[in-house]
């Protein structure tokens, strides 16, 4: 092609202005996007070139050799690190269920509190809300870790439950619970889930063609408590103990033994955790059941339910759909902000692998790069279902 | 149960003044009865076994409230007493526990707070540990509010606050003229003279590094860089998100979700850690600048998010109207949507700084001392050991108060909007 | 269309290359510091005797004064440093971004540090060794009376935590490890009780022992179970900066070797021994191939001292650790041996 035609083909290209402003603005970010990661990653090269460093994810395969404090499946030094990101990961979901469960009971009840007419109730539920959301989270951790949980007693002097439970400065202790046959018990309690859904549905079905209320809330109770009970007469499952026991490891020291320990620092974390997000769970659930049109608590008071039943009945069902977006909106900055354990000792994936396991092996940009990840994987899991949730629960307008 | 108390007949509007005073004067009672039991360790019903003897004001003052609970006696307060907290039995006893509950615990801690505490000194010997010992802050408030700042040179922080308040309040009261004038020179001429004075080494100020920056001032520093600068990267990436070129509009929702999917610890840490790996050889950004940047990209994504809010909730028939007019793009959002956008999402916005000022905290896993890392230093000191409890509570409640504040007038200013459509 | 996206790659690209080109040769950290006029040294948050503090930032140590000896010879004035207190996690990424050249953080030398993590020890200025920490009335006066079931407080990324879980996995003893970021708050926790055993390298023991409500409820064991050569860093691919900071440190031990002192080394000058002369830049080129000036040895010795005055000044002299123990010079029975300047 000569330099002519090669003009004319731009001037006849850009001629069209819609076309030009349409594509220029996109080719510009384009490029300006490959500009800065191919400058960043060249950067990152010559660096690490410099310094003799390589780049890959081969460190994961190496031996960890440190500890960790807490965690729910066998882990020992010799492990890889691989395997030391799990136990963090792990941890974080566990401190994040727990933190979830939490803050949603509490939110619940405070939300409910808030519209209480009970003028005490609602204004204490009011100052709760205002104290613990204007106090950032990272003060009330400290608070909770540093100062409260520190003052609990040594472990000669715990708190002590009826004997199976104690309190002191390095955790909670309690029993330990040592099944046979677990595997019966849990199909049973499938089994059980299962037939209660079929209760449901065979609930509803009568309902509709009938108009007779089942009691399906006992039912279900019933064949909740019953079915895995029996188990333990016929189908050989047996539930033994282990106390936590206080040894005596020299003059001073003692430490108690057997029983499953609750690190302090997961207390402190789940406490914190749970108190922080219940007030924006309160927000949300109060937000919801307001934005629940006077008129249908009015309809349904004027056909004779009860309170109760109608908070039950009519309210709550169309106030879940105002409220579990935001909800689950929280509950994914819950899960974000147990990144906070790196400030405490607790072992979540921050401390052990973007910390210790970073600073044993120097690999900043692999570990803080594998780290991000996973978070942004876990919110995407979270906002897909919230998405699906959404679409489905969407009122479909005729 | 409830029955059989009635041998003095229901509570009823007749005999008022009967129900009334026996009801008002056993609740009383149980109240006493909490009180010296918690402060004075007298027990007034000792002499009944020591299950019953706990329950003893809890019964006294259910009696006392059923007794009251006249329905339309005709005196007002009453009603409106019965109506709020003794509707029924369950709300009664809440009342209760609530009522007893604070008895029990607040004047302790008013006292332990306010009345026990020690409020000057010079040294630990002057803290006589019965209360909160408020000598530990006095001594030290000079660094939780500057930091590691040199003594001498803290009139340039003072200074440059004091230029930042001046400007903002006068831009309410100026004719609207100048105020576009007091905006831009705020915007853009501003943060120059205040980095220039707070870190020096031109004009003969001498040069503070930012290591030595701390305390309160610092996170104001912070808080004030990152709205500043968060603020216009955010309505760009919401005006990207809402394109309609495939390119633009998936760069933006990447650059969205990934900062809003990742918490705020791991964004420092590649900020403080990462960052430098991907500069030119030779190249070092100050790490305050590096952190600076890095919360704003992090607050830009939440804040284009409230700005989408505020866009998609614009009537499309302002859009229409915008182009029917042959506004160009930028044209029409400069002058129509956006002004409208931002006052729809007034709150959101106010909550997203709310937000940023209570991330800043944070920073002190990079190693960068704002107020909580000052205390933490404060209380690590030899001669300060032991004063955790004093020193969280400053923080808490110096952060308390502001973001109080701020919620208060976020409010305020979704009151004052909201009459406007 | 695309000839245009082609030729536009093509510029950006040879744009880039264009903009990668830095200067080649010479030794650019010391060239940065001449010009920015102050050696950045990275210390720690806080140890008495190494890196520390006063009420108004005046910092003392033997690691502080490891730094001023740099400063003194490259810049003249030992007084021209910033220091920059880092924590264990930054420490490394710090000195490799460039934020600091020098870290001078009583960091024990380790093969994977050496060579993973693209940096370069320089040289030992403390030999020390890692040991615990527990209440006297705790009654155990040694590690073989530990237990299973023990808590012990560590601070994250150190050497410390991995010989702990070589240490007890070696006596079969399960414990609890409590790891934390801050030294202060590792102290903090151990003193209130969380954990029995608070373990770091001894001269750490003693030093944040200081730091203790009640310092003499606490005693150090005996057994020493690790080896922690603490030493100064510098950063890969800077060849002459390294040798710089290297010999620094060399000329202060083998300033006491023979004898120099902050206050004779101006009269050492006329010394009838050759290498005392070459010590204080009385004869010999030696700075020359160090690209500073000859004065430099004499700078460092007077301004900061020899080692021993150093040591004297912040260990002994503070009680933090009175004898010298291995840190004396091998003609004295410890294992001080440097390699001689000339």
């Amino acid at each position: 092609m000569n330099l002519k035609s090669t003009t004319l083909n731009i001037t006849s290209f850009f001629s069209s202005k819609q076309k030009f402003r349409y594509y220029l603005p996109q080719i510009l970010t384009a490029l300006g996007i490959i500009f800065i990661f191919g400058y960043f990653s060249y950067n990152a090269q010559v660096n690490m070139d410099n310094r003799g460093i390589d780049f890959g994810l081969r460190f994961l395969g190496e031996e960890a050799s440190f500890d960790i404090q807490f965690s729910l499946i066998e882990y020992s030094g010799t492990d890889s690190y691989a395997r030391a990101y799990l136990v963090g990961l792990l941890n974080t979901i566990l401190v994040a269920v727990i933190g979830i469960f939490f803050a949603t009971i509490l939110g619940v009840v405070i939300g409910i509190s808030r519209l209480s007419s009970n003028y005490l109730i609602s204004k204490v539920a009011e100052w709760y809300i205002e104290l613990f959301r204007n106090i950032p989270l990272l003060l009330q951790l400290f608070f909770w870790y540093f100062a409260a949980l520190r003052a609990l007693p040594l472990p000669s002097e715990a708190i002590n439950f009826f004997d199976v439970a104690y309190l002191s400065v390095k955790g909670f202790y309690i029993p330990k619970f040592i099944w046979t046959n677990f595997s019966v018990f849990f199909y049973s309690i499938i089994a059980s889930i299962v037939a209660i859904i079929f209760v449901f549905k065979y609930a509803r079905k009568q309902q509709e063609s009938t108009g007779k209320q089942v009691p399906k809330f006992f039912i279900s109770l019933g064949i909740l408590i019953i079915v895995p009970l029996l188990t333990f007469l016929i189908g050989g499952v047996s539930l033994s103990f282990e106390y936590p026991v206080l040894t005596q490891l020299s003059k001073t020291i003692f430490n108690f033994m057997g029983g499953v320990a609750i690190i302090p620092e997961l207390m402190a974390l789940a406490l914190a955790l749970s108190l922080y997000t219940a007030t924006f769970i309160a927000e949300c659930v109060r937000a919801g059941i307001m934005g629940v049109t006077k008129g249908q608590k009015e309809a349904a008071a004027s056909i004779g339910l009860t309170p109760g039943q109608i908070l039950r009945l009519v309210i709550m069902p169309q106030a879940l759909r105002i409220i579990i977006p935001p909800t689950t909106n929280q509950y994914l900055n819950l899960t974000k902000n147990s990144s906070l354990a790196a400030a405490i000792a607790y072992p979540d994936i921050v401390l052990v692998f973007a910390g210790t396991a970073m600073m044993q092996t120097g690999r900043a940009i692999e570990i803080v790069s594998i780290t991000m990840f996973t978070y942004l994987s876990l919110s995407i899991v979270i906002s897909i279902f919230m998405n699906w949730y959404n679409k489905k629960i969407a009122i479909k307008e005729k | 149960m409830i029955k059989s108390l009635n041998f003095l007949g229901t509570p009823s509007r007749d005999k008022l003044n009967l129900f009334v005073s026996i009801g008002a004067f056993l609740f009383v009672l149980g109240i006493i009865d909490v009180i010296l039991n918690s402060f004075f360790e007298i027990n007034i019903t000792s002499v009944l076994p020591r299950g019953l003897n706990f329950f003893t004001p809890l019964i006294f003052s259910f009696i006392g409230l059923y007794y009251i609970r006249i329905e339309f006696s005709g005196n007002r307060t009453l009603d409106n007493l019965n109506k709020n907290i003794n509707s029924n039995w369950f709300n009664a006893t809440l009342t209760l526990l609530i009522i007893f509950v604070l008895i029990q615990n607040i004047p302790p801690l008013l006292n332990w707070l306010f009345f026990d505490a020690d409020y000057v000194g010079v040294s630990k010997e002057d803290c006589s540990r019965e209360g909160a010992c408020w000598v530990f802050i006095n001594v030290w408030l000079k660094r939780l509010v500057y930091g590691l700042y040199p003594n001498s040179e803290i009139w340039r922080i003072n200074l440059s606050f004091l230029m930042l308040i001046a400007l903002v309040i006068s831009g309410f009261f100026v004719p609207p003229k100048i105020k576009k004038y007091i905006i831009i020179f705020l915007l853009f001429v501003f943060p120059f003279i205040a980095i220039n004075l707070i870190s020096g080494g031109n004009f003969g100020l001498v040069w503070v590094e930012t290591m030595a920056w701390g305390g309160l001032s610092l996170t104001f520093i912070i808080s004030i860089f990152a709205l500043l600068f968060c603020f216009p990267i955010g309505m760009f990436l919401a005006l990207g998100r809402r394109s309609s070129a495939p390119v633009i509009r998936y760069s933006s929702i990447g650059f969205i979700e990934f900062w809003r999917g990742v918490p705020l610890i791991t964004v420092l840490f590649m900020a403080s850690v990462m960052m430098p790996m991907f500069l030119p050889d030779g190249t070092y950004m100050d790490k305050l600048v590096r952190v600076i940047i890095a919360i704003t990209l992090f607050e830009a994504a939440y804040m284009a998010e409230v700005i989408r809010g505020g866009l998609q909730a614009l009537p499309k028939g302002q859009y229409d109207a915008g182009k029917s007019l042959g506004m160009g793009y930028w044209r029409m959002h400069l002058l129509v949507i956006l002004p409208q956008a931002l006052k729809l999402v007034i709150p959101g916005i106010a909550n997203t700084f709310l937000a940023l000022v209570k991330d800043t905290p944070l920073i002190l896993v990079v190693g960068l001392l704002e107020l909580v890392g000052m205390i933490d230093m404060a209380k690590s000191n030899p001669d300060w050991l032991g004063f955790a409890t004093e020193g969280y509570i400053f923080a808490g409640i110096v952060f308390w108060i502001i973001c109080f504040n701020m919620s208060r007038y976020s409010q305020r200013l979704e009151r004052k909007y909201k009459t406007d459509r | 269309m695309l000839k245009i996206i082609r030729n536009l790659v093509l510029f950006f690209s040879a744009s880039l290359l264009l903009l990668s080109c830095g200067q080649e040769g010479g030794s650019k950290t010391l060239a940065n510091t001449k010009k920015a006029g102050f050696v950045k040294c990275g210390v720690s948050q806080g140890l008495p005797g190494f890196s520390n503090a006063d009420a108004s930032g005046n910092w003392s140590g033997v690691d502080v004064d490891v730094c001023r000896a740099v400063a003194a010879a490259v810049l003249g004035d030992s007084q021209k440093v910033k220091f920059f207190p880092l924590s264990a996690k930054e420490r490394f990424t710090a000195l490799i971004s460039g934020e600091i050249d020098v870290l001078s953080r009583n960091t024990t030398w380790t093969l994977s540090r050496d060579a993973d993590i693209g940096l370069t020890f320089v040289g030992v200025n403390f030999y020390d060794g890692q040991g615990f920490m527990v209440r006297k009335d705790s009654g155990i006066t040694s590690t073989s009376q530990f237990n299973s079931g023990l808590s012990a407080c560590v601070n994250i990324g150190t050497t410390t935590e991995l010989n702990m879980r070589d240490f007890f996995t070696s006596k079969g003893i399960s414990y609890e490890p409590v790891v934390f970021e801050k030294a202060d708050e590792v102290v903090a926790a151990y003193d209130s009780g969380r954990c029995d055993t608070y373990t770091t390298d001894k001269s750490g023991l003693a030093a944040q022992r200081t730091k203790m409500k009640d310092p003499d409820a606490h005693i150090v064991l005996p057994e020493t179970i690790s080896k922690e050569p603490l030493g100064p860093v510098v950063r890969q691919g800077d060849a002459v900066w390294e040798d710089i900071v290297r010999w620094s440190l060399n000329v202060m031990i083998e300033a006491e070797e023979y004898g120099i002192t902050s206050s004779n080394a101006e009269g050492m000058k006329t010394s009838e021994n050759p290498q005392i002369k070459r010590l204080v830049g009385a004869e010999g080129e030696l700075g020359a191939s160090l690209g500073i000036d000859n004065d430099w040895s004499l700078r460092i010795i007077q301004q900061v001292g020899n080692y021993g005055e150093s040591y004297k000044r912040n260990i002994a002299d503070t009680g933090i650790l009175p004898t010298r123990g291995p840190n004396e010079l091998w003609t004295k029975g410890g294992i001080l041996y440097v390699p001689p300047a000339r």
